[in-house]
């Protein structure tokens, strides 16, 4: 008997339940492949406050810090580095919206300036002759995504925390006041459950009865070969991510943005959301060349140098998003004592905190800021309660 | 503009294989592509000797170099489009593959595929592996075969299975010298392949007169020996062997035996190259026998996915007489499935065709099994040895990642970058796989990488090709 089963071993579920397990909690983690596989260990590892909306600023600004502090809560420093970043607008429309859309953030939290083309080159020689306008943000920077399924193992364990990879969750079942998780041949209880499987949290949600309206996008990633340095920020463009007067809303759109920056190891990442092609229960990604050839062009842009790098990798990582692309974080309506916490833009750097604030909510604490009501969409548990009346 | 074509059937690998399914499914109507990295059909084995060289003793260097040309001929007299120089970067299910080339940048659409890629070398790595002047067993034949060219001054020819006698030879020859011929199997291993192989007594016989050529001229042959460590500043300069016990472990308690030499050529046998017919994606099995995760195919060269197809090497290790065979079955199996073909005259034409594959696959299974290492030569692999030499990745690196609680490969991977290089873990996959397999249990257990696009490194000059910022899709930008 636990007194909280964590389903979901990304950043979200990971940070929850060792500060759980650190709140004097007996806590298990169960994920479906390995801790931080998906989208928390294949994201380009951007910490980019610049592409975090208003409303998530001071939230985003907490998940700043504490990649930054890694090494203090997590025991690993998990690569993290400051570089500051760029954001840059090509053509006057694109100047006009990045205007708007970073004194919005500046006024947010974020410390964010503008810098005329002259100004942002001296800040990144490696830039072309291209924008028109650019916004600096000194506190952008990333964190090597990869590492941090080991990072937050040795932690989960360090605070003993089980963690049960590989296992697929088959079933969810109240048995009394408790929750009953079978995962392969195995069935752990406990008293309070949260669910963190990211953009599979719609059919761990209907495992419990609830309906969660999580819907997901596939995000391409690519990074070239190792290189001599040839930029040192972190390089996006201006988009207006939540798009509603004109064209499509990014959330459905196809085309993404671009984030770029060259890791310490030489090589070159380059992200942006750029949609691939996956299914979630077959697993297994394909990228779409066309994307990945416009999202390629558009760090070239930005970056003549990149034309003498080759790509040596593209890869996707699954985003799950709700229809307001807010996150979820929160107790599930309906069900006492069960709780969820994902589908966060920007959940690399927001992550972690999210973790922290929904831990002292179920460890009976006052969170440090409000939490994000997963009922907001109204959705009526499938069933009275769960369990009951279910074949 | 991106080029754009379409076609019937796409052929990926013009080598014996690929060229055989070419050919069978042109004969019976298909509108086929050829597509090669090299720059003519052949492969490894047939290799076409570069267009600026005039060969006048092919034949004598290579005794298969009348195979590879008269399969170049039929080529060139078929109606087969033969597009080489392309390296394939991208493949999706449906079929669209893209490729690079003098072109450029290329799409390719088709109905069916065949995929026929082949293998990579495999070597299991020992300290200095990575020193300027080792190569690999295939690579020095291609160095031999087709730029004619000796690895080195005095080379010591080392490993497993029948390319180590066939390379040593190949340098003698070539009037190149042999520092030492160094092969894990014992005479007893040789001498229990050899049922199996003499149903091809002319390859055996070639094999037996390598054996007696090497002793003749005077290099040392140590059966049941491996390299333990090579030395050397710059470049190689001295290796060291070592007997090896039943198991291809090292003895450590015998004294170790050292040659000079400043080249290094060894392999430890042949992995399938299945990136393609992953990421198209068939359904795979573990194989060891086989030379590793191979594509499931029917008897009739179909993959687990409709229209897909699989020929050769990439099938398994068997060698290039049965990829021949093989690939010609792929090609009328193509040919079949898509209606250019009754039933009856496929059968007809597929029963000989068959038998002679039996038969040229029992030698090549013997053959295969002598390539397939044996577990304890993953001695050689010591703690600050090189596994992933992309990465610079160490065996103690790998080690430590399976302490923290690594347990697939993909955990390894993102843990300790082994594997994410250019080579996309080709060099280093099948050592780290068989690393994990001592602690996790299996081969099957671990996993394999999950592939990924681009097969090959692509220059971005290549991909974003010339384009206005007005070519870069983009969601419209909201005003306000």
């Amino acid at each position: 008997m636990y007194d909280a089963l964590v389903i979901g071993g990304g950043i979200m579920g990971c940070t929850t339940a060792l500060h759980l397990a650190r709140g004097g909690m007996r806590v298990a983690v169960i994920e479906r492949r390995g801790l931080c596989m998906e989208a928390s260990g294949v994201n380009a590892g951007t910490l980019s406050l610049q592409i975090k909306r208003k409303e998530l600023m001071p939230y985003a600004l907490k998940g700043w810090e504490l990649w930054k502090t890694a090494s203090d809560w997590l025991g690993d420093g998990v690569g993290f580095h400051q570089l500051g970043g760029l954001t840059l607008a090509f053509t006057d429309d694109e100047a006009e919206l990045l205007e708007n859309k970073m004194r919005e953030r500046a006024e947010a939290g974020a410390p964010i300036e503008f810098v005329h083309r002259d100004r942002a080159r001296e800040i990144e020689p490696g830039l072309s002759n291209h924008p028109v306008l650019a916004s600096f943000c000194p506190l952008d920077g990333y964190a090597q995504s990869n590492e941090i399924g080991r990072a937050y193992r040795a932690a989960l364990i360090g605070a003993g925390v089980q963690v049960f990879e590989r296992s697929t969750v088959s079933s969810i079942e109240k048995i009394g006041a408790n929750f009953a998780v079978t995962f392969g041949g195995n069935t752990k209880q406990a008293r309070r459950l949260t669910l963190a499987g990211g953009a599979w949290l719609g059919r761990l949600g209907a495992l419990l009865g609830v309906e969660l309206p999580v819907e997901y996008r596939v995000n391409q990633v690519s990074v070239t070969e190792r290189i001599r340095p040839i930029l040192r920020t972190i390089i996006g463009v201006v988009s207006d991510p939540l798009s509603t007067k004109e064209g499509p809303a990014l959330g459905t759109s196809l085309v993404g943005t671009l984030t770029l920056k060259q890791s310490s190891n030489g090589t070159v990442l380059i992200g942006g959301g750029w949609q691939g092609i996956g299914d979630l229960d077959r697993g297994g990604y394909q990228i779409r060349p066309e994307y990945l050839i416009g999202n390629l062009r558009q760090a070239h842009y930005a970056i003549p140098a990149l034309a003498d790098a080759r790509v040596a990798r593209t890869w996707c990582g699954v985003e799950g998003h709700v229809p307001d692309f807010m996150p979820l974080a929160g107790p599930i309506p309906g069900v006492e004592n069960a709780f969820v916490v994902g589908c966060c833009r920007g959940g690399f750097t927001i992550g972690p905190y999210l973790g922290r604030i929904l831990a002292q909510r179920i460890l009976g604490q006052e969170p440090e800021m409000p939490l994000f009501d997963p009922g907001r969409f109204a959705p009526a548990p499938l069933v009275d309660s769960v369990g009951a009346g279910r074949p | 503009m991106t080029a754009q074509h379409w076609t019937d059937l796409l052929v990926l690998g013009a080598g014996p294989a690929g060229a055989s399914a070419a050919l069978a499914a042109a004969e019976h109507g298909m509108d086929v592509v050829l597509l090669d990295e090299a720059a003519d059909a052949g492969g490894q084995v047939f290799r076409a000797p570069p267009k600026s060289f005039v060969v006048a003793n092919g034949k004598r260097i290579d005794p298969d170099f009348h195979i590879g040309a008269s399969l170049r001929d039929r080529l060139a007299a078929s109606r087969v489009r033969k597009v080489f120089e392309r390296r394939v970067w991208f493949v999706a299910p449906g079929f669209k593959v893209s490729t690079f080339g003098p072109e450029g940048l290329e799409f390719w659409t088709a109905k069916s595929v065949v995929v026929a890629s082949g293998t990579y070398e495999r070597v299991v790595p020992m300290p200095g592996w990575t020193l300027p002047g080792v190569i690999g067993l295939g690579a020095a034949t291609i160095l031999l075969k087709s730029q004619q060219a000796l690895p080195g001054e005095t080379t010591v020819v080392a490993g497993c299975g029948p390319l180590v006698a066939a390379v040593a030879v190949g340098i003698l020859k070539a009037g190149g010298k042999v520092g030492a011929v160094i092969d894990a199997a014992s005479p007893g291993d040789w001498a229990r392949a050899l049922p199996s192989m003499a149903v091809r007594p002319d390859l055996l016989l070639r094999g037996l007169g390598w054996v007696g050529r090497i002793r003749l001229a005077g290099v040392p042959l140590l059966f049941r020996h491996a390299v333990v460590e090579v030395r050397g500043g710059d470049s190689v300069t001295e290796i060291m062997a070592r007997p090896v016990d039943n198991q291809w472990r090292p003895r450590w308690d015998v004294p170790a035996r050292a040659f000079q030499c400043d080249a290094l050529a060894i392999g430890h046998g042949l992995v399938p190259a299945v990136e393609l017919t992953r990421l198209l994606g068939a359904e795979h099995e573990f194989a060891a026998e086989r030379g590793g995760w191979v594509p499931k195919v029917d008897e009739d060269c179909r993959t687990s996915e409709p229209c897909l197809y699989a020929a050769g090497d990439c099938t398994g290790i068997s060698g290039a007489a049965p990829a021949l065979l093989q690939g010609r079955l792929a090609g009328l199996t193509a040919a079949l499935d898509d209606d250019r073909m009754a039933p009856e005259a496929f059968a007809q034409e597929t029963s000989a065709l068959r038998r002679k594959l039996q038969r040229a696959r029992t030698f090549g299974a013997a053959s295969a099994r002598l390539m397939t290492p044996s577990p304890g030569l993953l001695d050689t692999v010591t703690p600050d040895t090189v596994v992933c030499r992309c990465e610079d990745v160490t065996r103690r690196e790998i080690e430590a990642a399976f302490e923290a609680g690594a347990a697939d490969l993909n955990q390894v991977k993102a843990w300790t970058r082994c594997g994410m290089g250019p080579c996309q873990g080709r060099m280093c996959g099948d050592t780290a796989a068989a690393l994990a397999a001592l602690r996790l249990g299996g081969r099957e257990a671990v996993g394999p990488w999950t592939a990924r696009t681009p097969i090959r490194p692509v220059p971005m000059e290549t991909l974003i090709g010339e384009y206005d910022y007005e070519d870069i899709p983009k969601p419209a930008p909201a005003r306000r």
